[in-house]
C-alpha cells in the first residue's frame, strides 16, 4: 500500500510541474484585466445600460433581452420608456436593432454579433480588456488596431465606437504598450469607470437569473443541511442494532 | 373515551388499506414485488461509502427524464429557433433556468456518480461470478449515457454542439466499408444540419431513454436474482440462518438501506446544488464559454473539444496515429486505428469478468501488484481525460532529438499504453498477485 501511494504521489507531482508549465505558456498570450462586475450594484447597472442602449445598440442587438428586465435593476417602467426606447418599442420587446446584417456585412466585413450572451461566451474580463484596448492603426480597414480581439494579428472589424469620450491611443512598438496620444472626453480613469459599468450591464444581461439563483442557492442548501441532521438520526436510529 | 374512538379510526382506516391491497394483490403482484425487491431483499450489512453511488445513479436518471420532459415543452428543435429557444427558457419560462441547469448539470454528474459505480464494481469484483450479466447489462448503460450526451449536447446549437456533432459524427465514417454510410445516416445530410438537429432530438429524447430504462431495470432484476456483492467480495447466501433462511450478513433493503440511502441523496443534492446554484458552467468544463456563441458552420473553432466526460476516450483518439495508406495498393490513409482504438477503451469493459483471474473478488484481500495495477490505470484515465480538454500542444513540444514530438501527445501514448495494459495483462497478473485469505463472514 505504501509503495502505491509513493508511486501515486510521484505521478502527481510530475504532472503538477507540467501543468504549471502549461499555465506558463498560456500567460504569455494575452493579459486581461479583472473586470469590476458587482451585479447588486444598481447604480452601475443602470449607468452601463444607458451606455449601452445609446452606443452599442445601434449595430449589435440583445435580441434575447427583454427591456423590461430592467426592471430588476431598478429602473422604472416609466424611466425605460423615456429613456430608453426611442423607435417605438414596447418595454416588453427584446433588444432588437434595424440595422440589416447583410449590408452591415458589407460595411464591416462581418454582421455584428448579437450582445445577449456574449459574457458567457468571452468572460467579463475580455469585455472589459477588449473595450479599453483599441489604437490607432492606419494600415487596417476601419482605422483601428485591437490585440484583445485578436493577439495574433491586432486586427477588428469594429471600430472604436467610443473613441471620443476614450481618445485615442497609439501602440508603442518597442515596449508593447498602449499610450493615449490625444485625450478624449473622459479622464483614463472616467473612462475604465464607464467601461466597468457596461461589462457590469453586459453580465447581468447574459444572465439575469443569476442573482435570484445565488440568493436562491444559500436557501436551498440551508434547508438541505437540516435535513442532513435528520436523514443522519434517522439513518442512525434504524441502524442502531445492526453490528 | 377519545382515545378508543381514534384507535377505532384507525383501525376503520387500516381495514380499508388492507382490503385494498387484497383487492390489488389478487390482481397485481404488488405485495410480493415489494417484499422481493424492497422488505425481503436482503442486501450486506457492510456496505461502505462506495455503495451509494447506485441509487444516486437512479436519482439522476429520473431528474434528468423530469427536467428533460419540462425542456421539451419549450425547446424547438430546428436550426433557426433551438439556440434562442434555449435562451427563452433562461430567461423568460418561469423556473426554466433551473430546469435547464439542473438538466445540464444532470448529464456531468450523471458521469461522475457513473464512474463511481463503475469504479466500486471495480475494486470490489462486483462483476465477477456470478455477477457478470449486472456489469454487461451496466456497459450497456454506460455505452446509452454516452449516446444520450452526445445527442443532447447538439440541442442547444451552439459552437461546440455543432463542431463536437460534426467531428464525432466524422469519425464514424473512418470505420471501413460502411463508414461513411453510417456518418450520412446519422446526420441525414452531407453535413450537420437541421436534419441532423431534428434526429438527434428524436434520439435524446425518445430513443435512447426508453433503451436505457429498459437496461436499469434488466440490470436491476439481475442484482436482485444473485444479490449484491459487498466490500469484502464475499457471498452472504452461503451463510444462512438455519430456521429463516435469511442470510447471517443480510438486512432487509427496506428499511436499512432506504434510510441509509436518503443521508446520500441528501449529500448529494448539496453538491448538485452548490453547482446549479453557484457555478452552473463548472469554469467551462460543464457547460462550455463558446456553446454560448450560435452555431455557424463557416466558422471553425480554434479548440475544438469534448466535454470532460468524453475525453479519456477522445485523448485514445487523438494519440493513435492514422494509418499512412499504402499507395501502390490504393488504400487510402485513415483513421480508422485511432477510432478503433477510441471503441475499444470504452468496450473494454465488459471483459472485465473474464479477464480478471484472481481468487479473491474484492481489493481487500488483493496483494500488491493489483493495487499498482489499478493506481495506473486511474492516474491514465485521469490524465488522458485532462489532456482530452487541452489542445495537443498544451504541454509544448520536445527538441529536435525526439523529432520536435508534441509532449502532451507522448504523454499520452505513454498513458494509453497503460490504460490498454491494466486490462490486457490482467488475466496474467490478476493470478500473479499475492492474495491474503478471505473471511467467512463480512467485516466491518
Amino acid at each position: 500500500m505504501k509503495n502505491t501511494i509513493k508511486l501515486g504521489l510521484s505521478v502527481l507531482s510530475v504532472l503538477s510541474a507540467l501543468m504549471f508549465a502549461q499555465h506558463a505558456l498560456a500567460n504569455a498570450a494575452v493579459h486581461l484585466d479583472k473586470a469590476p462586475i458587482d451585479a447588486s450594484n444598481h447604480e452601475s447597472l443602470q449607468r452601463g445600460a444607458r451606455t449601452f442602449v445609446n452606443n452599442c445598440l445601434n449595430c449589435h442587438s440583445a435580441n434575447y433581452m427583454r427591456y423590461n428586465r430592467l426592471l430588476a435593476i431598478g429602473l422604472t417602467e416609466k424611466q425605460i420608456k423615456d429613456n430608453l426606447l426611442f423607435a417605438g418599442e414596447k418595454v416588453g420587446d427584446t433588444m432588437k436593432v434595424a440595422i440589416n446584417p447583410e449590408e452591415a456585412k458589407k460595411w464591416f466585413g462581418v454582421a455584428p454579433p448579437d450582445l445577449s450572451v456574449e459574457v458567457r461566451a468571452r468572460g467579463a474580463d475580455w469585455v472589459y480588456s477588449y473595450m479599453r484596448a483599441f489604437y490607432r492603426d492606419e494600415t487596417s480597414t476601419t482605422g483601428w488596431g485591437n490585440c484583445v480581439f485578436d493577439p495574433v494579428s491586432c486586427k477588428v472589424s469594429m471600430p472604436h465606437v467610443l473613441y471620443q469620450l476614450q481618445g485615442e491611443q497609439i501602440m508603442n512598438h518597442e515596449t508593447h504598450q498602449l499610450e493615449l496620444s490625444k485625450p478624449g472626453k473622459l479622464a483614463p480613469a472616467e473612462y475604465d469607470a464607464l467601461v466597468g459599468d457596461l461589462t457590469n450591464f453586459l453580465a447581468f444581461m447574459a444572465e439575469p437569473a443569476k442573482q435570484q439563483r445565488n440568493h436562491l442557492g444559500w436557501i436551498v442548501l440551508l434547508f438541505l443541511a437540516v435535513l442532513l441532521v435528520l436523514a443522519y438520526k434517522l439513518k442512525k436510529a434504524y441502524w442502531k442494532d445492526i453490528h | 373515551m377519545t382515545n378508543k374512538t381514534n384507535t377505532d379510526k384507525k383501525s376503520v382506516v387500516a381495514n380499508a388499506l388492507g382490503q385494498g391491497l387484497e383487492w390489488v394483490d389478487a390482481r397485481f403482484p404488488l405485495s410480493s414485488n415489494i417484499k422481493a425487491h424492497l422488505t425481503e431483499y436482503y442486501a450486506p450489512k457492510n456496505f461502505n461509502f462506495w455503495y451509494f453511488f447506485g441509487s444516486l445513479s437512479l436519482l439522476v436518471l429520473v431528474l434528468q427524464i423530469l427536467t428533460g420532459i419540462f425542456l421539451t415543452m419549450h425547446y424547438k428543435p430546428d436550426a433557426m429557433l433551438a439556440f434562442a429557444s434555449v435562451e427563452y427558457i433562461m430567461r423568460d419560462v418561469p423556473w426554466g433556468w433551473l430546469i435547464r441547469y439542473m438538466h445540464s448539470t444532470g448529464a456531468s454528474m450523471f458521469f461522475v456518480v457513473v464512474y463511481l459505480h463503475m469504479f466500486r464494481g471495480i475494486i470490489y469484483g462486483s462483476y465477477r461470478n456470478p455477477r457478470e450479466l449486472i456489469w454487461l447489462f451496466g456497459v450497456g448503460i454506460f455505452l446509452c449515457l454516452m449516446g444520450e450526451a452526445f445527442f443532447g449536447y447538439l440541442l442547444p446549437w451552439g459552437q461546440m454542439s455543432y463542431w463536437g456533432a460534426q467531428v464525432i459524427v466524422n469519425l464514424f465514417s473512418a470505420i471501413p466499408f460502411v463508414g461513411p454510410d453510417v456518418s450520412e445516416w446519422l446526420r441525414g445530410d452531407y453535413l450537420v444540419s437541421d436534419a441532423t438537429l431534428n434526429r438527434f432530438f428524436a434520439f435524446h429524447v425518445i430513443a435512447l431513454p426508453f433503451v436505457l430504462v429498459g437496461l436499469v431495470a434488466a440490470h436491476i432484476i439481475a442484482l436482485h436474482e444473485v444479490g449484491s456483492n459487498n466490500p469484502d467480495g464475499i457471498e452472504i447466501k452461503k451463510l444462512k440462518d438455519k430456521k429463516t433462511g435469511i442470510p447471517l450478513d443480510g438486512i432487509p433493503f427496506h428499511p436499512y438501506y432506504t434510510v441509509k440511502d436518503i443521508v446520500g441523496v441528501v449529500v448529494f443534492l448539496m453538491v448538485f446544488s452548490t453547482i446549479i446554484f453557484f457555478a452552473p458552467e463548472m469554469g467551462g468544463y460543464f457547460l462550455e464559454a463558446n456553446n454560448f456563441v450560435p452555431a455557424n458552420p463557416l466558422v471553425t473553432p480554434a479548440h475544438i473539444a469534448p466535454v470532460w466526460y468524453f475525453t479519456p476516450y477522445y485523448s485514445i483518439l487523438r494519440a493513435v496515429p492514422p494509418f499512412p495508406g499504402v499507395g501502390f495498393l490504393g488504400i487510402p490513409p485513415s483513421l480508422f486505428p485511432g477510432v478503433a482504438a477510441m471503441g475499444l477503451s470504452v468496450l473494454i469493459f465488459a471483459l472485465l469478468p473474464w479477464l480478471d483471474k484472481s481468487p479473491v473478488k474484492s481489493i481487500r484481500y488483493r496483494g500488491r501488484l493489483y493495487k499498482q495495477w489499478l493506481a495506473a490505470f486511474v492516474v491514465s484515465f485521469i490524465v488522458l481525460g485532462y489532456l482530452g480538454t487541452e489542445p495537443s500542444n498544451v504541454w509544448g513540444q520536445f527538441g529536435p532529438w525526439l523529432g520536435n514530438a508534441e509532449r502532451a501527445t507522448v504523454a499520452a501514448r505513454i498513458f494509453m499504453l497503460v490504460y490498454f495494459a491494466f486490462f490486457i495483462l490482467m488475466p496474467w497478473y490478476s493470478k500473479k498477485d499475492k492474495t491474503l485469505a478471505v473471511p467467512e463472514r463480512v467485516t466491518g
